[in-house]
C-alpha cells in the first residue's frame, strides 16, 4: 500500500516456473486473467507446447535428485514450504481476494494450504511403512514390496480455485518423490504463479515442480502424448477431455489419474492414498540360505 | 635398493607364480586377481568422512600445510605445453613464494615426455624430481611397443620418476595377467626409477575394482600406486584413496614391502589435503609421512597451500592476486 | 606439540626398509594420536548455576527443598545446582499432566498437536550449538558425536512424530487409537536429549502427557528442553520435567495416576519396576541392557567390519545398551581381524570431551568407571588376554583406554554380563551354526552384527538372530523411522517407526 496517494505502484508481471528459473512464454503469447466483473488484473504468460516440452526437460533432469533424497529431507522441503507460504499469508489473501473470494474465503483457502502442506511434509517418510510389505512367501526367499515414484508427472490443476487445488496435486505428488509439471487455473492463475516464489524460496531443487499457466484445452493434448512423461492427472469432470487423456496416454502406457470428485476444501481432499496414486510397487526377492537353528522368519 | 622381478613365462593361464625378490631373497605367492577382498562402499565412505570431521589447527596445521606442500606434484599435462611453459613452472617449483622464508619446495614436476629434457635443464640441482607420464597416457590404449618405447624416451631425457597408466579396457574385460605383465615390463624398463601406476580410479567403477587393480599393480612391481590421470571426473576422492591405502596395509603385512601412494586430481583446497594426510596418517602410520611415500598430484593446491600459511602467519584472510600463477 | 615429525623443511629421502619377518611388521600410531586442541568453546552454552522443577509450564522449587550437584566427568567440575523431586514434588507434576491431559491436550484437533511438537524440534534444531556442547559437558561424551549424532537425531526424532498426530487412523488398521493417559517416563545417562526424545515425541504425538526423570548424572539437556519446550508455548502441564534419583522414580512408577511406564535403564531396575507395577493397570515398555554379537565371517569387507567393531564398543566409550560387547571372528580371518582391530585402536583418541578431534570421552560418573574396572580386572583373572592401546589418559577426570580381551571363553563372566564401557570380548568361531548358537545364547536380546558379503548368509543370520535389531554390514545405525526394542531380558516395546506407536495408544 503506498503511504501518499502520487506514489506510482510497481505492477507485478507474471510469468511462469520451470527449471527453478522464472522465464516468459517462449510464444511470447499472452492472456489477460480478469475478475468476475471483467476487470483486468494482469497479463498472463499463455503457455505452448514448447514451454511444455522445456518443463518436461527440467522435470526430468530433476527426477533423479529428488527422489534419490532422504523421505526425510523431502518433508522437511515440504514443512519449510509451509512456513514460507505462513509468512506471506497476508499477499495471498489479498491476491485472492481480487479473485473474488470473500476475506474470510481467502484466509480459510491459504489456512487450509498451508496445513496441507504440514499434513504431507509429515507422510513423507511414513506412507512406505504403511503401504510396504514384506511378503511371506512359501519359498526361502526374503520377498519385499516398496513403493517407489513414478517419475514426471503433468497435472492440470483443478481449474476452480486459484491455489487450493494447486496445492492439494503438488504436495503428494512430490511427496512421494515425484517431479511435476502443472497447469494452474485458467481463469484463476495468479496464485499459481506466486506460489511459485513460495517454492523458491523453500530449498526446492530447481525443477521438481514447474508451473505454467495457459489454456487448458490448447495444452491437454501434449500433456498426453508427451512421451517421456509417466504420468499424467486431471481434475475436471469433463468426459470427452478425460477420453482424449486416456487415448492419447496410451502411447507410452502414461498412468491416467482422475480426480473429478475431489471437495477440496475438505479433509477428505488429503490423504495418503493421493501419495500412492503416484507410486510404482517394486518387489524384490533374495535367497535365505538355511543354516544352523531353527527360523525366527520373515 | 633394486629389485629383479623374475617370472615364469607363462602369461596366459591363472594361478599361483612365485616371484623373487633379490634384495631380500623372500617369495611372494602372487595370489588369484580373480578373487579379491570385497569391499563395502557404505563403510567406506563412512571412515572416509569421518576423517573429515578432525579439526586440524595450529602447530598441528602449519606442519601439514609444510609438508603437503612438500609433497606436491606439480603438474602441467596439456597439448598446448611448451618450453617457455615448462620454464616457468619449474621456476616457480623452485620459488614457491619467496616472500615466506623458509619454505619447502615441491616434491616434484609432472610433464609428458617431450618436456622432460627441459624441465630437468630448468630445476638444475634444485633436487626437485622429473616424473614423466608414460604409456600412452592419459588413455593407455596403445601397443606394447609404443608403450615401452615412450617410457624408454622419457628415462632417457632424464626422468626421475615415470607415471605410467593401466589397460582400463583389458582389465574391465577380466585379462588381469595382462594387465599385470604390462606392469611388470614397465617397471622392467624403469630398473632403479620410480614407477607410479596410475589406475584411473573414475574408470573402474566401484571401490571393489579400485581394490583389486591396486593388488595387481603392487604385485606387479609398482613403486607407487595413484588414483588417476586428472583427465576425467571423478579424479582422487577421499573413500578411493582409503581403499588403495588399506590395500597398501595389507601387502605390507603380507609381503614386507612397501608401497607409496599418490591421488592426483580433484584435490586444490588446503583443507582436503590435511585431510588426506589425517587419513594417511591413521591408515598407515607415521612412516608414510613423508614425500617419499606420499605425493599429491595437483597444480592449483600449492597456491591455496600458501595462501592458508600467509593467513597462519598474517593473521588475515588472504586474496589470490598476492600468490603468483604460472 | 607438533603433530608430525618434522623433516618438512629439507628433503630428505627415506631409507626403504628391508622386508622383516611378518610377525614383526609394524605400523606406528603415536601421532595419529595427538592433535594441537581443537576446543569447542563454552560461551554458546548458557547453564543456569541452579535449576528447578519443570511442571505445569514454570519452573517451580521442590517442595522437598533438596538440590543436588551434576559434574563435568572430563574435570569433575560443578556445572550446577539441580532440585530433587520427592514425592509430594512427583504428585504435583503428575497431577499437572492429568489436568492438562483432561483439560487441553485430549481435545485438541491433532493437526494442531503436531504443529507443537513440530515447533519444538524446529527449536532444537536453532539452538544445536548449545544443546550439543551442554551435552558433553554434563555427560562426557565427545563435542563431536553431540554435534553430529545425539542433537540432529533428537530434532528429527520430534519432527518425524509430529508427523503422526494426525495419521493415527492409518496406522492401525480397524481400530482406533486413543492415548493412554499420563506417562512416566525415566530416562538414562547415556544418550540425555536423544532419550528424552525417544520417549516424549511418540508420547505427546499420540495424545498423552507427560512426566519425564532425567538421569541423575545428566539432567541438563532436558531442563534446556523444558526452556524449549516453554518458548515453543506448549500447553502447561504437558510435558513436565522432574529431576532427581532413584527415589524420584521409584515415586513415579508407583504413582496410582500414572497409565504408562516408559523405562530405558538396567535390566535389574527393569525387573523391579516390572514387579512394582504388577497387579495394576500400569502399561510400560522397558529398554534394558544388552550383550550384542558381531559376528564376522571369512568373506566379509574386513576393513569396514573392523570399522563397524570399533564403532560398536568404542563410539560413546561403549555406554551403549546396544553395543557390540562380544566378537565372534571366523577363524580363517582371525589374525586378519585382530590385527586391523589393535591398529585402529591405536588412533582413537581419548581425552577431554571439548575437544573436537576426541573419539572416546569421559566415562559418564566414578562409580562406571569403578564397575569397568573391576570387570578389566575379571577379564584378566578369568584367563582372557587383554590389549589396550597405548593413548594416554588425562589426570583428570573419569576415563578408560579402549581394551579388548582375547582368548575368551563363553563361560567367562567378561562375555556374559554387561560392562556399559569400552571393553570387548573376542572369540573365535568356525561354522555357521556354532556362531548362530553363541551369539543366542544370552540372556539378553537387543542387537547383533552380522559382516559378510554373502546375501543370502545375511538373511540366514539376521532371520536367526534372537534381537531386536540386527545390523547387517553395518552397526549403531539409528533413525526415527525405524523401531528399536530387545527380545528375552533387553525388554520390551519398540521405540521409533510406526511400530513406536503402539506402546502409547489404546485401540478400541
Amino acid at each position: 500500500m503506498s503511504i501518499s496517494s502520487s506514489r506510482l505502484e510497481i505492477l507485478k508481471t507474471y510469468k511462469v516456473y520451470i527449471g527453478g528459473q522464472f522465464p516468459r512464454t517462449e510464444s511470447g503469447r499472452y492472456y489477460i486473467a480478469s475478475n468476475k466483473k471483467g476487470l483486468a488484473l494482469a497479463n498472463v504468460c499463455l503457455c505452448s507446447r514448447k514451454d511444455f516440452k522445456d518443463s518436461v526437460v527440467a522435470a526430468r533432469n530433476a527426477f533423479a535428485g529428488w527422489s534419490s533424497r532422504a523421505a526425510f529431507n523431502r518433508g522437511q522441503i515440504l514443512y519449510r514450504i509451509a512456513e514460507m507460504l505462513e509468512g506471506r499469508k497476508a499477499q495471498f489473501v489479498e491476491e485472492l481476494t481480487k479473485q473474488d473470494l470473500t476475506k474470510a474465503a481467502a484466509i480459510a483457502e491459504v489456512e487450509s494450504c498451508i496445513d496441507r502442506l504440514i499434513y504431507y511434509s509429515g507422510w513423507c517418510d511414513k506412507f512406505q511403512q504403511i503401504f510396504s510389505a514384506v511378503n511371506p512367501v512359501a519359498s526361502s526367499h526374503f520377498n519385499f514390496s516398496v513403493p517407489e515414484p513414478m517419475g514426471v508427472v503433468a497435472a492440470v490443476a483443478p481449474q476452480n480455485t486459484s491455489l487450493l487445488g494447486l496445492v492439494s496435486l503438488i504436495a503428494p505428488i512430490i511427496a512421494g518423490g515425484n517431479t511435476i509439471i502443472i497447469l494452474g487455473s485458467t481463469q484463476m492463475p495468479l496464485s499459481a504463479i506466486t506460489f511459485a516464489e513460495v517454492l523458491h524460496s523453500s530449498d526446492l531443487p530447481g525443477g521438481v515442480v514447474n508451473i505454467l499457466t495457459g489454456k487448458v484445452s490448447e495444452l491437454l493434448p501434449y500433456f498426453a502424448e508427451h512421451m517421456d512423461v509417466n504420468a499424467v492427472a486431471f481434475c475436471e469432470p469433463d468426459n470427452a477431455a478425460q477420453q482424449l487423456l486416456k487415448d492419447k496416454a496410451a502411447m507410452n502406457m502414461k498412468r491416467v489419474i482422475i480426480k473429478d470428485d475431489m471437495k477440496w476444501s475438505t479433509a477428505t481432499a488429503q490423504s495418503p492414498y493421493m501419495i500412492m496414486d503416484f507410486q510404482e510397487i517394486k518387489t524384490t526377492w533374495h535367497p535365505i540360505e538355511n543354516i544352523g537353528g531353527a527360523k525366527a522368519g520373515y | 635398493m633394486a629389485e629383479k622381478i623374475n617370472k615364469e613365462k607363462d602369461c596366459s593361464t591363472f594361478g599361483l607364480r612365485k616371484i623373487n625378490m633379490i634384495a631380500d631373497k623372500k617369495n611372494i605367492a602372487i595370489p588369484d586377481f580373480r578373487h579379491t577382498a570385497p569391499v563395502d562402499q557404505v563403510g567406506v565412505e563412512e571412515r572416509a568422512s569421518r576423517f573429515t570431521k578432525r579439526s586440524i589447527k595450529k602447530e598441528t596445521k602449519l606442519n601439514g600445510l609444510l609438508l603437503a606442500l612438500n609433497m606436491i606434484d606439480l603438474t602441467t599435462l596439456e597439448g598446448k605445453d611448451s618450453d617457455g611453459k615448462v620454464k616457468q613452472l619449474c621456476y616457480k617449483a623452485m620459488h614457491l613464494h619467496d616472500a615466506y622464508p623458509g619454505l619447502p619446495t615441491v616434491a616434484a614436476i609432472c610433464v609428458y615426455p617431450s618436456m622432460v629434457k627441459v624441465a630437468k635443464a630448468a630445476l638444475g640441482d634444485s633436487g626437485i624430481k622429473v616424473a614423466a607420464v608414460a604409456t600412452a597416457f592419459p588413455s593407455g590404449q596403445s601397443s606394447r611397443a609404443v608403450k615401452l618405447s615412450d617410457t624408454r624416451f622419457a628415462l632417457a631425457n632424464g626422468a626421475d620418476e615415470i607415471d605410467m597408466v593401466i589397460s582400463r579396457g583389458k582389465f574391465l574385460q577380466g585379462e588381469y595377467n595382462y594387465v599385470f605383465d604390462e606392469i611388470a615390463a614397465i617397471k622392467d624398463a624403469c630398473g632403479d626409477t620410480r614407477l607410479k601406476v596410475i589406475l584411473e580410479t573414475g574408470e573402474l567403477g566401484t571401490y571393489d575394482k579400485v581394490r583389486k587393480a591396486s593388488e595387481i599393480a603392487m604385485y606387479a612391481g609398482a613403486d607407487f600406486i595413484k588414483t588417476s590421470t586428472g583427465k576425467i571426473s571423478p579424479a582422487a576422492t577421499m573413500p578411493v584413496t582409503l581403499v588403495m591405502l588399506e590395500a597398501i596395509r595389507d601387502f605390507y603385512y603380507a609381503t614386507g614391502k612397501r608401497i607409496a601412494m599418490k591421488p592426483a586430481g580433484g584435490i586444490s583446497k588446503s583443507k582436503l589435503a590435511l585431510y588426506y594426510l589425517v587419513m594417511l596418517n591413521e591408515v598407515l602410520g607415521e612412516a608414510w609421512m613423508n614425500n617419499h611415500w606420499f605425493r599429491f598430484g595437483a597444480s592449483s593446491l600449492a597456491n591455496d597451500i600458501l595462501m592458508q600459511l600467509e593467513k597462519e602467519r598474517t593473521g588475515v584472510y588472504q586474496s589470490p592476486n598476492y600468490f603468483s600463477i604460472d | 606439540m607438533i603433530f608430525w615429525i618434522s623433516l618438512i623443511i629439507t628433503i630428505k629421502i627415506e631409507r626403504m626398509s628391508k622386508a622383516i619377518k611378518k610377525n614383526t611388521i609394524q605400523l606406528k600410531f603415536d601421532s595419529a594420536r595427538v592433535y594441537e586442541p581443537a576446543l569447542e568453546s563454552k560461551s554458546a552454552a548458557k547453564i543456569k548455576p541452579v535449576y528447578d522443577l519443570f511442571i505445569n509450564g514454570k519452573f517451580e522449587k521442590p517442595l522437598s527443598k533438596k538440590y543436588f550437584n551434576t559434574i563435568n566427568p572430563a574435570s569433575e567440575e560443578i556445572l550446577s545446582s539441580v532440585a530433587m523431586a520427592g514425592k509430594a514434588d512427583v504428585n504435583k507434576a503428575v497431577l499437572a499432566a492429568r489436568n492438562a491431559y483432561e483439560r487441553t491436550w485430549k481435545k485438541m484437533p491433532a493437526a494442531e498437536r503436531a504443529k507443537y511438537i513440530y515447533r519444538i524440534a524446529r527449536m532444537i534444531q536453532e539452538k544445536a550449538r548449545e544443546f550439543a556442547i551442554i551435552e558433553t559437558l554434563d555427560g562426557g561424551k565427545p563435542i563431536r558425536e553431540s554435534r553430529d549424532f545425539d542433537v540432529p537425531t533428537a530434532a528429527n526424532h520430534f519432527f518425524y512424530y509430529a508427523g503422526w498426530a494426525d495419521k493415527l487412523e492409518y496406522a492401525f488398521p480397524n481400530r482406533k487409537a486413543m492415548p493412554l493417559g499420563v506417562a512416566g517416563q525415566i530416562i538414562p545417562w547415556n544418550f540425555p536429549l536423544l532419550m528424552a526424545a525417544w520417549k516424549i515425541a511418540p508420547a505427546l504425538a499420540t495424545g498423552n502427557t507427560v512426566v519425564l526423570k532425567p538421569a541423575e548424572t545428566t539432567p541438563l539437556t532436558a531442563l534446556k528442553l523444558a526452556e524449549i519446550i516453554q518458548e515453543a508455548d506448549l500447553p502447561p502441564g504437558v510435558v513436565n520435567i522432574i529431576t532427581g534419583a532413584g527415589a524420584t522414580g521409584a515415586d513415579m512408577v508407583n504413582h496410582p495416576d500414572i497409565n504408562k511406564i516408559a523405562f530405558t535403564g538396567s535390566t535389574a531396575v527393569g525387573k523391579i519396576i516390572q514387579r512394582a507395577i504388577a497387579g495394576t493397570n500400569k502399561k510400560a515398555t522397558l529398554e534394558l541392557g544388552g550383550k550384542a554379537a558381531n559376528i564376522i565371517f571369512d568373506d566379509a569387507p574386513l576393513d569396514q567390519a573392523v570399522e563397524g567393531v570399533i564403532n560398536g564398543i568404542f563410539f560413546n566409550q561403549g555406554h551403549v545398551c546396544c553395543a557390540g560387547s562380544r566378537l565372534y571372528v571366523q577363524e580363517s580371518v582371525y589374525e586378519q581381524v585382530i590385527q586391523k582391530l589393535k591398529d585402529r585402536m591405536e588412533t582413537l583418541i581419548v581425552g577431554n570431551p571439548m575437544d573436537k578431534n576426541t573419539d572416546v570421552g569421559a566415562i559418564n560418573s566414578r562409580e562406571q568407571l569403578a564397575t569397568i574396572q573391576r570387570y578389566i580386572k575379571l577379564g584378566n583373572q578369568e584367563g582372557a588376554e587383554m590389549y589396550q592401546s597405548a593413548c594416554a589418559l588425562p589426570k583428570k577426570g573419569f576415563f578408560c583406554k579402549p581394551t579388548i580381551f582375547t582368548n575368551v571363553a563363553q563361560s567367562n563372566r567378561i562375555a556374559q554380563e554387561e560392562i556399559f564401557g569400552p571393553v570387548l570380548a573376542i572369540q573365535s568361531f568356525r561354522t555357521d551354526d556354532e556362531v548362530i548358537e553363541k551369539a543366542n545364547n544370552t540372556a539378553f536380546g537387543l542387537s547383533a552384527g552380522i559382516w559378510t558379503d554373502k546375501g543370502s548368509k545375511i538373511f540366514n543370520l539376521t532371520s536367526k538372530m534372537r534381537a531386536g535389531v540386527v545390523w547387517a554390514n553395518t552397526y549403531n545405525k539409528f533413525d526415527p523411522t525405524s523401531p528399536f526394542g530387545g527380545y528375552k531380558e533387553s525388554g520390551y516395546g519398540r521405540e521409533g517407526g510406526l511400530h513406536g506407536l503402539f506402546p502409547y495408544v489404546k485401540l478400541v
